[in-house]
């Protein structure tokens, strides 16, 4: 079976070039202080809003930063804020969606209202509303946005531990003796993972997009430190003069997204049997 | 059809409940207080004054005490006044601005699937053709693209650049010295750029979901039957399979909802759109919380009207839904 995947997934380009893009992701962040032409945070007040040129390749903003070496840095916040967030929605998830599927019943009607209730809110409105009154900051975007983003792995979980829950190896452990969540741990939730996993991939490119929305409204990440969301927002204010603080940063971001994007969806098909056959 | 509607509507009214509930605790434990903000800046403020301030509020009572009272005013649609220093009744505040969002809403909701179907429905016909790989990068790239960008380089494009179109409110200054064509062409010009980045989101995943849709629909047994019994593939393909995989998108434009509802919040504050999003930013960050929990419970009853409206018309379509 992982063979299979493997090879499917080798053939799909797309997912491939997906993978690409995320490795490449990694390696940016982690390398940032070598590759970096210059120090981030440096205010030049002499090279305010020069284009990009020779010397700065996408220009400086409003405090005369290198705009390069500020995305650079920025991607190690994309990357924690995504990993950090869909981490947090995990847990809820995989909480919630084993108990309801596993006990069924009252607990999981209730577990399922829930999700319906928190799927039926605005999202974006409530995250902004903590936000705002919780005060900005990294730590507070990431806690804020797994806590609403749960409820799909939590139905995922739910499905699985649903069709799982009457198998032989369930019974057989349930009739060891072994601990419910022992059971629901170790044995269950590995049969199910796959479907968990794809969807935290996609997680954290949507966990990404919701930071960067939130940093571009002033209300993510807070400057001094770089995100792309935040150097859009200069980008706004600066937009009759100064279009590459809007473009490159934006594309950063896409360019993000789409990785995550194609590697899940890649991942989706290759473990979808159902789409072996006509490929 | 009139029971299953019975049980829709008390199953809405439930998680109307469930989510003014949640929205309330969570706004009201917040760290913080709306008086604190009236009240910082000014070093003159007693804390007797702040004390009072918060009992003429109703913030010195026990939170459960405080929604009680909450709920008792909203069965009569009265959401209270705002706590801003206009002191307007929040409904007021709310109601000149949900046509402006609604409309832009329903503009995109419109543009999405006049664009998505055809898109959708062609790519999966013509699959691998390409059309099908033109239109799947776009669906990629459209979906990974922060709308809020999107607008940022339009409006550099059409409004910084070619000075083509305006970018920012939906009238001009001269606006109450147009004609009516005036007026309309004068709002028009506005809400393409608005309009147009609200719907590309929409437009990438509709179409995708629309393509599967097909390709799942074409392979069942009853389309190799309809092309057996000889029926042209037009027929085929627009009567047998479009119906059918017209169905999950319903469901997907009801739960599309709320995502197009918290994204106003992104556009209109880019556009400078007078929208609920614009007014529930201002809010939020006054910590205004009569109109941010009137905001929220506005938004939950339409995205439940929308689910409501895809449940029924899912039902209309799919006898099986309506028997069950």
């Amino acid at each position: 079976m992982k063979s299979v995947v493997w090879t499917r997934l080798r053939r799909n380009k797309l997912a491939l070039a997906g993978g690409i893009i995320v490795i490449m992701l990694f390696v940016v962040a982690l390398l940032a202080p070598v590759i970096s032409p210059y120090n981030p945070d440096e205010i030049d007040a002499g090279g305010i809003l020069s284009p990009p040129a020779s010397s700065h390749w996408l220009g400086t903003d409003d405090l005369g930063r290198d705009v390069l070496s500020r995305m650079i840095y920025g991607a190690r916040i994309s990357l924690l804020v995504g990993f950090v967030a869909v981490g947090i929605s995990l847990i809820i998830g995989i909480i919630f969606g084993s108990v309801a599927g596993y006990y069924g019943g009252l607990a999981d009607r209730i577990i399922m209202r829930f999700v319906d209730i928190m799927l039926s809110i605005p999202t974006f409105f409530l995250i902004l509303a903590v936000i705002a009154f919780v005060g900005p900051g990294i730590w507070n975007i990431m806690i804020v946005i797994g806590l609403t983003s749960w409820m799909g792995v939590a139905r995922l979980v739910r499905a699985e531990f649903l069709t799982l829950r009457n198998r032989e190896f369930v019974l057989s452990a349930q009739s060891l003796g072994l601990s419910r969540t022992r059971i629901m741990m170790r044995h269950m939730l590995p049969n199910g993972m796959a479907p968990v996993f794809i969807s935290a991939i996609l997680g954290v490119a949507a966990a990404i997009l919701v930071e960067s929305g939130l940093s571009f409204l002033g209300l993510g990440v807070q400057p001094p430190t770089a995100s792309w969301g935040n150097i859009l927002t200069l980008g706004k204010s600066n937009i009759e003069i100064a279009w590459w603080l809007s473009v490159y940063p934006g594309l950063a971001i896409l360019v993000t997204v789409l990785g995550y994007n194609l590697l899940g969806e890649g991942l989706r098909d290759a473990i979808d049997p159902r789409l072996w056959e006509n490929r | 059809m009139t029971k299953f509607l019975l049980k829709k509507s008390v199953e809405m009214l439930f998680t109307l409940f469930g989510i003014t509930l949640l929205s309330f605790f969570i706004i009201h434990l917040a760290p913080g207080k709306p008086t604190d903000i009236l009240t910082d800046m000014n070093p003159k403020v007693t804390p007797e004054m702040r004390e009072r301030l918060e009992k003429y509020y109703g913030l010195d009572k026990p939170i459960v005490v405080q929604y009680g009272m909450w709920l008792k005013r909203i069965v009569r649609f009265d959401f209270g006044d705002s706590f801003s220093t206009d002191r307007r009744p929040v409904w007021d505040k709310i109601k000149e601005r949900i046509p402006i969002t609604l409309g832009i809403n329903v503009l995109s909701m419109i543009l999405i699937f006049v664009v998505a179907i055809p898109i959708g429905i062609y790519s999966a016909v013509r699959r691998y053709s390409v059309f099908d790989k033109v239109t799947t990068v776009f669906v990629f790239t459209g979906f990974a693209a922060p709308s809020f960008w999107l607008a940022l380089l339009l409006m550099i494009l059409f409004g910084v650049k070619l000075h083509v179109l305006p970018i920012s409110g939906i009238t001009s200054l001269d606006y109450d010295a147009l004609s009516v064509w005036g007026k309309i062409w004068d709002v028009s010009r506005h809400l393409v750029l608005p309009v147009f980045v609200s719907a590309i989101g929409g437009i990438a995943g509709i179409s995708r979901y629309m393509r599967s849709g097909m390709l799942e629909v074409i392979r069942q047994d009853y389309i190799t039957t309809a092309r057996a019994k000889g029926l042209p593939e037009r027929t085929v393909t627009y009567r047998h399979a479009l119906r059918n995989a017209l169905l999950p998108i319903i469901t997907i434009l009801g739960l599309s909802v709320p995502g197009l509802i918290g994204g106003s919040v992104i556009f209109e504050q880019i556009f400078s759109i007078p929208g609920m999003g614009l007014l529930f930013y201002m809010s939020v960050m006054m910590r205004d919380y009569p109109v941010v929990m009137g905001i929220l419970t506005i938004g939950a009853i339409l995205t439940l009207a929308g689910n409501m409206l895809a449940d029924i018309s899912y039902a209309l379509v799919d006898p099986r839904v309506r028997k069950a």
